[in-house]
């Protein structure tokens, strides 16, 4: 009994919540991944890029709560993501228009693609604040739990409760979903093999005849569709607030290069090596191991190997860790 | 050419004389004091980009290293705290740089295989036990001494100007760390890297207490200069003051400023002048030709790594001296107020309006998007009241758009980043 | 006139020229040589016909069209297909998705010119599902190879195809590149190993400093001597 208590403990704060957060920086590590694959620059924009997609999303769920429509018990914003998307693809092209085929076209050293998707950085952070405000913004609705804590107690007569949010799975399930879909369009239509081939191998791509600005664009809307799919679930998660965003940044290289950047099977591992490690060590023990310790021997701290503060310090551990051993990631063999 | 330059630095100080003017002079030397630090970040920037190409996004780490050294360096050490938990988390410490020296030691000197993995991890992780059982009670009994007021360390009680070094030395030890990393691999890994131990160092300073006060600041860090009240109680300075027809307390305020401006100066012109030299000398050349073809340097045997680390290393050193400059003129440290957006950002672009790889275009960038940093925001607030001002008052979007004033400083600053890097990427000042 | 040839061509990458009024002719079904020592500008010859260096003088046409202003991308269209020397493999490609990428600008229907590059090199057919990456060196070219054959093309360029590769897998890949012309394709390759390469040769080029500086049968400059001695090694 014990045993199941420590474990359903151990579910509720680190297992269900890591899989959600993995969901989320394997999904945003696949977007900078793609993008490092076929521009071949690590993309500084895309926390932003998803804070950007989060607020159409937001904006159209508060539009729509407005008019009293909703698909309760799911959220709103589900109803909204298709046309945030849409949204996005326009905006994403319109800065590759005006700003990074020129790079392009001049042949510019990756670094300058950085420094230009830096400055793009500042324009989005600002003209999301501008939109909706530095603050937190609540916009989720529809079915808060799936199974709370009380119901579970209840339905295993166990101590503690496992509480499951129905954001949570959502994120999973659509997380599953674009995965799918993304390596069955990669893998099996012509227009993904091209992208494959141009991502491998940019001169022969050319030489046999693809089109390198075809490709370019369809890399845009996969990362649209990536970016506000992951903002808007990591909003209805936790809530919506833009800096939060420009924070995922870090865990989100990390796991693009734990998965080697350019590698869209590494990026999802990698998302979920770094959501379980950081929730793992940061998270407090104690009533883990409350249950399956004797009394006298449990100590007396929380249990906690490092604290909440220092989260990002666990990506970065990783991250140097894989710099230092395995520079080009874990995952050998395909690039996007 | 040259005197195009000159009508550059030129504009910039009849800008500030037009705030002094029309604003207040203690505006014009507060925003000047600032210009000089910012350049001098500026000019570390320069040194990793203009010189060798090389793409950090960690200033913001590397100057608040700079602000601790102010606190560490100059404050007085508070004497119950170090007889309290100093040793044993001095221990804790010792403890733990010898556990990573021990790590890094077997790994070099273990054969290769399954049993060496295993004893480094296992001497990291019990390292890690012992020495979090020697910490978390030192720093809980330091930070119980007098927490309002104290609850730290507090420093070596040196002279402040000390600090600027040591903010030096502070940075290139992180930029060198970090630089072993993440150099010789691709250009982006840098930047990744920079960016997540410059969010590191001040996670750091923001929570540990014992050491920085985390966010309830240090306040009072001692001065390289005289204090207001001080010299308004000073016969002579009152009779000066008076002699030249201001007002006491301005010209206490103003005499302040001047005297930072003064030895900021020096910094400043010290800064330029050895950088002007190295990048004359054999080696700078060397650094410029590693920058502009990396294959051919490494072909030609230049350890390119080895320089980048270098000229990574000394970059960084100047933007740690320049972060102990900040604090000391703040008279305060404020781990908070440590944005990337601030900092980092605010420093490339900087150096790329003014001329990355040349000296002058840093200072230029430093001065003159400093001084556009300040006072755009009063004409973005000016704007925006007279956008709305046929709003009502008290109505929401007027309240938003004045708030939203602050926040398009970032798309102006964004939006000239770009320009610049797409229309004129040399700089106002291009390399010579 | 000749089907594919480039005619006078003078041009290079930086302001020097690399070819100097040089001429490079095939003809439907032929196998065309060029030989040098190194830094004979073989190489850019062959990229000047293909468009991959801007030509300051001469002209290049197939078929009796001129084609000097085209990009390599348009000439693919015009039935000239490459195989570069180096990296001329999609590595984390399958082998018949290097094929099917060969073929990217078909709209038609490749499977029959896919079981003919089959047929033509086996060993792909066996390794279809497998990375190109993780082949051998000769099965590699191969796949370089089958990829240009995908676009049905008139004529087939390659630069140096048994660089680095056994003297067994080269005589194999002749082999095979004759029996890729007997189809009707005319054949034109840079070769280091200038003996082998001539004797397969139905014409050849022997380039100096970017000029012609000998062009005859293959078998004609095998038995010149001037040829063996300054190029064959006597």
């Amino acid at each position: 009994m014990d045993l199941l208590n420590a474990l359903v403990v151990l579910a509720n704060f680190v297992i269900i919540p890591g899989i959600a957060y993995g969901s989320t920086l394997a999904l945003g590590a696949l977007g900078i991944t793609l993008i490092y694959g076929i521009l071949r620059f690590s993309n500084f924009a895309h926390g932003d890029t998803m804070a950007f997609g989060g607020m159409f999303a937001v904006l159209g769920t508060w539009w729509l709560q407005s008019k009293g429509i909703s698909i309760a018990p799911l959220p709103t914003a589900l109803l909204v993501i298709p046309f945030a998307i849409v949204l996005m693809i326009l905006f994403l092209l319109f800065c590759d228009r005006t700003i990074y085929r020129y790079y392009r076209k001049v042949k510019a050293s990756p670094i300058i693609l950085v420094m230009a998707s830096l400055g793009i950085t500042f324009i989005m952070n600002g003209l999301v604040r501008f939109i909706i405000g530095p603050g937190e913004r609540r916009f989720a609705d529809g079915t808060r739990f799936l199974i709370s804590a009380r119901d579970f107690k209840a339905m295993t007569g166990l101590n503690e409760g496992l509480a499951i949010r129905l954001s949570q799975v959502i994120t999973f399930v659509a997380a599953i979903i674009i995965v799918a879909a993304l390596f069955w369009f990669l893998n099996k239509t012509r227009t993904g093999k091209s992208m494959r081939a141009f991502s491998d191998n940019e001169d022969l791509a050319l030489l046999s005849g693809i089109n390198p600005e075809k490709v370019v664009t369809i890399v845009w809307v996969l990362v649209a569709i990536l970016a506000t799919v992951s903002g808007t679930l990591y909003g209805l998660d936790k809530t919506y607030k833009p800096f939060t965003y420009f924070m995922l940044l870090l865990p989100m290289f990390a796991a693009a290069i734990v998965g080697g950047l350019g590698n869209p099977v590494g990026a999802i591992a990698g998302g979920f090596v770094i959501a379980f490690s950081e929730i793992f060590v940061t998270y407090a023990f104690k009533k883990f191991f409350g249950y399956i310790l004797p009394k006298d021997m449990l100590p007396s701290g929380i249990i906690q190997i490092i604290s909440t503060d220092y989260k990002f310090a666990v990506s970065f551990t990783i991250l140097v860790l894989v710099l230092l051993f395995r520079p080009t990631g874990i995952f050998k063999g395909q690039s996007i | 050419m040259m005197n195009r330059n000159i009508v550059y630095f030129a504009v910039f100080f009849a800008m500030l004389v037009f705030v002094g003017m029309f604003q207040s002079w203690t505006v014009a030397f507060s925003i000047f004091n600032l210009c000089l630090i910012s350049a001098i970040m500026a000019l570390g920037v320069n040194i990793q980009w203009g010189y060798a190409g090389l793409f950090s996004v960690g200033t913001t780490g590397f100057v608040a290293l700079g602000g601790v050294a102010a606190v560490v360096t100059s404050m007085p050490p508070v004497q119950e705290a170090w007889t309290t938990g100093g040793a044993r988390l001095l221990t804790a410490l010792v403890f733990a740089g010898a556990t990573i020296v021990i790590s890094v030691l077997l790994w070099k000197r273990m054969t290769k295989g399954r049993i060496r993995g295993f004893v480094v991890a296992a001497t990291l992780i019990i390292g890690f036990f012992i020495f979090r059982y020697l910490f978390d009670p030192a720093v809980a009994e330091i930070e119980s001494v007098n927490p309002a007021a104290e609850g730290y360390l507090g420093g070596l009680g040196l002279h402040i100007i000390f600090s600027w070094i040591v903010g030096g030395l502070f940075a290139a030890g992180a930029a060198w760390m970090i630089g072993k990393v993440a150099l010789g691999l691709r250009s982006d890994y840098l930047a990744i890297a920079t960016l997540g131990i410059s969010e590191i160092i001040i996670a750091v300073i923001k929570n540990e207490d014992w050491l920085t006060r985390g966010v309830k600041n240090v306040n009072g860090i001692p001065r390289p200069v005289a204090y207001e009240v001080d010299l308004q109680q000073t016969a002579d300075f009152v009779r000066a003051a008076d002699w030249l027809g201001i007002d006491t307390v301005l010209a206490s305020s103003l005499y302040v400023k001047f005297s930072y401006g003064i030895l900021f100066l020096i910094v400043l012109g010290l800064i330029i002048w050895l950088s002007e030299l190295s990048l004359n000398s054999p080696w700078g050349r060397m650094m410029r030709a590693i920058r502009d073809n990396e294959e051919a340097a490494a072909a030609m045997g230049k350890d390119v790594t080895k320089r980048h680390l270098q000229v990574f290393v000394i970059g960084s050193a100047v933007c740690g001296i320049a972060g102990a400059m900040l604090t000391s003129l703040d008279g305060l440290l404020t781990p908070a107020s440590y944005q990337p957006l601030r900092f980092t950002f605010l420093i490339w672009v900087m150096v790329i309006v003014g001329g990355s790889g040349n000296n002058w275009g840093a200072v230029l960038g430093g001065f003159i998007i400093w001084f556009l940093w300040i006072e755009v925001e009063p004409l973005g607030l000016w704007i925006m009241e007279w956008v709305t001002s046929g709003l009502e008052d008290g109505s929401d979007l007027k309240d938003h758009l004045r708030d939203s004033a602050a926040h398009m400083r970032l798309v102006t600053m964004g939006a000239i980043l770009l320009l610049v890097l797409r229309f004129n990427p040399k700089g106002l000042i291009p390399e010579k | 006139m000749s089907f594919l040839i480039g005619k006078n061509m003078t041009g290079g990458y930086g302001g020097a020229n690399i070819i100097n009024n040089c001429t490079i002719s095939v003809d439907l079904g032929q196998i065309a040589v060029i030989v040098g020592p190194n830094g004979a500008g073989k190489s850019t010859a062959m990229k000047a016909i293909f468009g991959m260096l801007d030509l300051r003088g001469g002209s290049v046409s197939i078929d009796g069209r001129d084609i000097t202003g085209l990009s390599p991308q348009d000439r693919v269209a015009t039935g000239m297909a490459f195989v570069p020397q180096t990296q001329n493999i999609f590595v984390s490609l399958t082998v018949e998705e290097n094929l099917e990428m060969g073929a990217f600008l078909r709209m038609d229907d490749i499977r029959s010119t896919l079981d003919q590059v089959y047929e033509l090199f086996p060993i792909l057919a066996d390794k279809r599902k497998q990375r190109a990456g993780e082949l051998s060196g000769g099965q590699r070219q191969q796949v370089a190879v089958g990829r240009a054959l995908m676009t049905k093309p008139k004529v087939l360029m390659l630069d140096e195809p048994t660089a680095g590769v056994s003297p067994i897998v080269m005589d194999e890949l002749f082999s095979r590149i004759i029996e890729i012309s007997k189809q009707g394709i005319s054949i034109l390759m840079v070769e280091q190993n200038a003996r082998q390469a001539l004797a397969i040769a139905d014409v050849g080029f022997v380039l100096v400093q970017g000029e012609n500086r000998y062009t005859d049968s293959g078998k004609a400059l095998l038995q010149n001597p001037d040829v063996r001695q300054s190029f064959l090694g006597g």
